[in-house]
């Protein structure tokens, strides 16, 4: 087992110790492992996947739906089928919203998202209401980010068909019960979507112990490639949707009039895969599985922990979310009296610290919490104490340059 | 000039004590200028007698960028008229992007030349703007204006 902080030289862009990076929920960084995973397909075996019949496309063919069985396996999926590979969650949401929405949403039922939600998961099932003459009804949290039983409970109803909820979110960094919301959903008939964005890179994630119908994760997220991503679906609704996409390698018969659809997944994969990148995220998936995520949970928890004991001590900061560092999930996001939060990245990456500023795409939850916009520094395993110290050095000294006396 | 450098000796100034930062009398036009990625928000207005900007205020909020670079384009227009002022937010705008840069030009533009160096700073650009994108639509679309 490597230790989180024995991985940090793997990472070539981290090497010098130039920049303190903490901007990780956005996306983040790759270790060589994962490059040369990406290099070496194209290195030693390329060729369109799937159909050709020769040793390198077989060859490319072996080392793609390799990778689907190992991200099947990370997140507890029954069998490789109900793995698609995606770019990202954006567009494995798209996917269930425009094949499974479209066609099962209908007039005055409901589909019920969180205000918490990124726009990725949030857009997909705007367009679904408004297509369909849906109603979107929107789960609150309370000060701490906590939806509670009484929330879900009195807003799924029998008329709500989908739920969709992010597992954790992007700006609050509170996980959601995401098990007992799908629990209650099912016993109302509703099917349930998972965004696991920001859960996938952090977390155990088990489909079958959620027990959810859908669940979507980015690999940029968790090590791998941009590009990337992979939607989890039960098999009974992906056999029953309609394809997404159409066109090549997506068909079994086609005839001047008419085509039939190939097979799980590749009905939902039209057009040439992006196979060198799932390779890259298999090499990604490894990579994480040899820390252990119990290692990585601890580091992050340790350095979110120093980063909210940092900003309590600054009085004009006010950090969003849960007291508790253990419920971050790496993300602390915050505001600063009389600093525009860009002014204050802007500012910081002058002394070469990188931290997220703006709404995060999750403008109705700026507009839920009153924040026009918010700063939000993210960790991973990979980041370490000391450059926790540099960044709240760096941050205390912020306001003295934003012309507030010292 | 550094970044840290040009908050400390320029923007925040205007940005802390702004001149220019409230409604005025009967405005001629009013407009809105918004950047939704970032959330800078103004509202412009404008008092014009003859074809002059008599006089010109602004509200709202936003990054610091944002808020000093309106204030100091409204200090320049004041008394100005239209095809000046027009011709001012070109040169403005031409200087953010890079295009202009000999000093003579951006002489024209006083105090506001300052921000220069914003032309280096991609994710400022539209907060440096956005006063100067606005005020040039209310001159050059007046029915556009909410006013």
């Amino acid at each position: 087992m490597k230790t989180p902080l024995e991985c940090r030289k793997d990472f070539d862009i981290l090497k010098s110790g130039e920049y303190v990076y903490f901007d990780n929920a956005a996306t983040s960084q790759r270790p060589r492992q994962v490059l040369e995973a990406v290099s070496e397909f194209y290195k030693t075996t390329n060729a369109n996947p799937l159909r050709g019949l020769y040793d390198w496309s077989m060859g490319a063919t072996e080392r793609y739906e390799g990778a689907r069985k190992t991200v099947a396996a990370f997140i507890g999926a029954k069998t490789p089928e109900e793995i698609i590979f995606t770019r990202n969650t954006t567009e494995s949401i798209n996917l269930v919203a425009y094949s499974y929405g479209l066609d099962n949403v209908k007039e005055g039922d409901e589909i019920v998202i969180t205000v918490m939600e990124h726009h990725s998961n949030m857009l997909p099932w705007q367009m679904v209401a408004k297509k369909n003459k849906a109603k979107l009804i929107y789960l609150e949290p309370d000060e701490e980010g906590v939806i509670s039983r009484e929330e879900y409970t009195s807003k799924i109803t029998d008329k709500t068909r989908i739920v969709a909820v992010g597992h954790v979110s992007n700006v609050m960094g509170v996980t959601n019960p995401v098990k007992e919301i799908t629990e209650y959903a099912h016993s109302k008939g509703a099917i349930v979507v998972v965004d696991g964005a920001q859960s996938a890179p952090h977390m155990k994630v088990d489909v079958q112990d959620i027990g959810c119908d859908f669940f979507a994760f980015s690999g940029h997220k968790m090590l791998a490639p941009m590009g990337i991503g992979a939607l989890y679906g039960r098999k009974e609704l992906l056999e029953n949707m309609q394809p997404f996409l159409t066109g090549g390698e997506m068909i079994e018969y086609v005839t001047r009039e008419d085509a039939t659809y190939a097979e799980l997944p590749h009905k939902f994969e039209a057009g040439t895969v992006n196979a060198g990148d799932a390779v890259g995220l298999e090499a990604a998936i490894k990579y994480i599985e040899e820390i252990g995520f119990e290692a990585i949970e601890k580091q992050e928890q340790k350095l979110t922990a120093l980063l909210m004991e940092g900003l309590a001590k600054l009085p004009y900061i006010k950090v969003y979310g849960s007291k508790d560092p253990n419920k971050h999930c790496g993300i602390v996001t915050f505001t600063m009296d009389g600093v525009h939060p860009h002014d204050l990245s802007s500012v910081l990456n002058d002394d070469k610290v990188c931290i997220r500023a703006g709404h995060h795409c999750a403008q109705p939850l700026m507009q839920f919490i009153g924040a026009g916009s918010t700063a939000r520094a993210s960790v991973y395993f990979y980041n370490t104490e000391e450059e926790v110290k540099i960044f709240l050095d760096k941050l205390s000294k912020v306001r003295e340059v934003m012309g507030y006396g010292a | 000039m550094e970044l840290k450098q040009l908050y400390r000796e320029i923007v925040n100034e205007h940005n802390l004590h702004p001149v220019h930062k409230k409604a005025i009398e009967s405005p001629d036009l009013v407009m809105r200028g918004v950047n939704p990625s970032c959330g800078d928000d103004i509202t412009l207005s404008l008092k014009i007698a003859d074809g002059v900007i008599t006089d010109a205020g602004y509200e709202g909020s936003g990054c610091a960028i944002s808020q000093a670079s309106v204030d100091m384009m409204v200090d320049q227009i004041i008394g100005k008229n239209k095809e000046e002022a027009i011709k001012l937010a070109g040169t403005f705008m031409g200087m953010i992007k890079g295009e202009i840069t000999d000093e003579e030009s951006l002489e024209a533009l006083d105090e506001a030349a300052a921000l220069q160096d914003v032309a280096h700073m991609p994710a400022r650009v539209k907060c440096a703007v956005l006063g100067w994108h606005t005020m040039q639509e209310m001159l050059e679309h007046p029915e556009a204006c909410e006013k």
